[in-house]
């Protein structure tokens, strides 16, 4: 299996990983798929995305995702980073072999997963077609 | 450093095995089915890899077949005694739960032409029980296929019990040997084994070559229609350099089977006991009735491809069970096949040895690997919950 040189940077340098004690929404979403699990932590300043953390058990392709995923969604306000999907991702990455695709995808449902447990927390609004399998859009 | 730790895969091919196959190609490079002299020179020296390879499983050379490798000697071996069985009503087929893919491929179509396959338990330890072959026994059974070694964990399978349970019921006894021969003393005879498969590329031989053992008495079927080539059995002008690599190899490493058994064990058990200090680590498979060379580790809380991308990047290649290397949608078979639960499975590390390895390059794995299953948990949010006690 080849990896792209971005992803093998991300896997082996990754960003931003760790926790974030204090957070305003964390996402924890699994892949029944193959046993993988993600957990992106954010901070949210004035609807702004001011930090955010992950922690991944998967392989170098779903790291690197999460690694990928956190730098694409800093500094973005929530409505930004609800907008990632899991092909920005993919692309950001200079692409996944075809079996690796869901790794991506879980690092979409993983930051809408934390976006929707900071709706939750703060004003009890829940986001359309987040991990909660809302369909109300 | 460069550690080639995956020797259950493919081995190098030996100095002495490359110079015996090489006059193959450029001066012994007749037809066997020839009559001019070239073709016979060929005719002799496939005659002479025949008996080579026959002295080795106290086999004679009229029971082996060359075939392109260990997959297809398993489905000519388990289609054959399918054909036999059907003559005779018998469509009841055993094996194990944690054969090979070439195996257990085989017996899923089989069971599509309605043959009722019966698996039997290898338990946690990795090994089937005599009493439950004895107890799987039937009237109808047409044959028993069991793995000499597994491949993925090494445990050695009670291979003459079997046989003889076999033998007692008259029911043919497959084994599939690709990791054992080479390794183990192999007797065909004294282990009651009646059909056998091997593959040159697990002993320093080249790769695409095999041989399937059929003992004397049991009809073997045509297996590729053809030329007169391996009796009738399977045509096609012979793969010479392949064949006599394959016997230059074995008859190597069973000379020196004993001292690379030594060297290789002692291998294991530095690595075995250093692994064993990981928390939350576990050995898989027997820790006695195994293989020298292979070692299979699961460390809870990580995912093997991440860990066989961090060890190759140090030079240290190996191998791993989990579902994230195969493309498909569960952790190896075998591991399961253990009871271990997927998450666990997925954690799992196998590294292989021969006698090539050195102490050097064991002594550097373990330097090398704890760092990385160290890191590795520390971004794994499984880990967090195994350490909270959860
Ligand atoms: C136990 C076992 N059986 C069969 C095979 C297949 O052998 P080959 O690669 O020669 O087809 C292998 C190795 O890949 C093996 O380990
Ligand atoms: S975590 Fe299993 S394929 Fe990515």
């Amino acid at each position: 299996m080849a990896y792209s040189k971005i992803v093998m940077d991300h896997f082996e340098n990754p960003r931003n990983v760790g926790k974030i004690m204090d957070a305003d929404g964390i996402g924890e979403v699994g892949n029944a798929v193959c046993g993988d699990i993600m957990k992106i932590y954010l901070k949210i300043d004035n609807d702004t995305i001011s930090d955010v953390k992950f922690n991944t058990f998967g392989c170098g392709a779903a790291i690197a995702a999460s690694s990928m995923t956190t730098e694409l969604i800093k500094g973005k306000t929530v409505d930004q980073a609800l907008q990632l999907t899991n092909k920005a991702v993919m692309e950001a990455l200079d692409g996944l072999p075809p079996v690796k695709h869901h790794c991506s995808v879980l690092a979409e449902e993983a930051v809408k997963a934390a976006i929707d447990d900071y709706y939750k927390k703060h004003d009890n609004k829940e986001v359309c077609g987040a991990s909660t399998g809302c369909t109300c859009k | 450093m460069k550690v080639y730790a995956d020797n259950a895969a493919t081995t190098a091919v030996s100095k002495e095995v490359v110079d015996a196959m090489l006059p193959c190609f450029t001066k012994i490079y007749g037809n066997p089915s020839s009559v001019h002299t070239i073709g016979q020179e060929a005719a002799i020296e496939l005659e002479a890899a025949r008996s080579t390879i026959g002295k080795c499983l106290n086999a004679e050379p009229r029971e082996l077949f060359f075939t392109s490798g260990g997959t297809e000697a398993d489905n000519w071996a388990i289609q054959n005694a399918a054909i036999i069985g059907a003559k005779k009503n018998k469509r009841h087929i055993i094996s194990s739960r944690f054969e090979h893919h070439a195996v257990l491929h085989t017996l899923n179509k089989l069971e599509k032409q309605g043959f009722e396959i019966q698996l039997l338990e290898v338990y946690s330890e990795g090994l089937v029980r005599p009493e439950d072959l004895q107890a799987a026994l039937r009237e109808d059974t047409a044959l028993v296929t069991i793995m000499y070694a597994n491949n993925e964990i090494g445990t050695i399978q009670p291979i003459p019990l079997l046989g003889k349970i076999c033998r007692d019921h008259g029911v043919i006894f497959h084994t599939d040997a690709v990791q054992a021969v080479g390794h183990l003393p192999i007797d065909v005879k004294e282990q009651f084994i009646d059909m056998l498969s091997l593959s040159a590329h697990k002993f320093h031989g080249p790769k695409g070559v095999g041989a399937l053992y059929c003992r004397k008495g049991i009809p073997l079927n045509v297996f590729i229609e053809g030329g007169a080539q391996e009796r009738g059995k399977r045509g096609g002008t012979e793969n010479i350099p392949s064949i006599v690599g394959m016997a230059a190899a074995l008859e190597q490493i069973s000379r020196k089977m004993e001292q690379n058994s030594d060297k290789v064990f002692a291998l294991q058990n530095t690595l075995i006991e250093a692994l064993s200090a990981v928390p939350h680590s576990r050995l898989n498979g027997n820790r006695e009735k195994r293989l020298p060379g292979i070692v299979n580790f699961c460390f809870e809380g990580i995912e093997g491809e991440a860990m066989l991308l961090m060890l190759d990047a140090l030079g240290i290649c190996a191998s791993s069970g989990s579902a994230c290397t195969s493309g498909s949608l569960d952790p190896s078979h075998v591991l399961l096949a253990l009871g271990l639960p997927h998450e666990i499975a997925h954690g799992s590390l196998r590294m292989s040895f021969s006698e090539y390895n050195s102490k050097e390059e064991v002594d550097y794995i373990i330097e090398k690997l704890p760092p990385i299953i160290q890191r590795l948990r520390s971004m794994s949010p499984v880990w967090e919950k195994i350490e909270r006690g959860e």
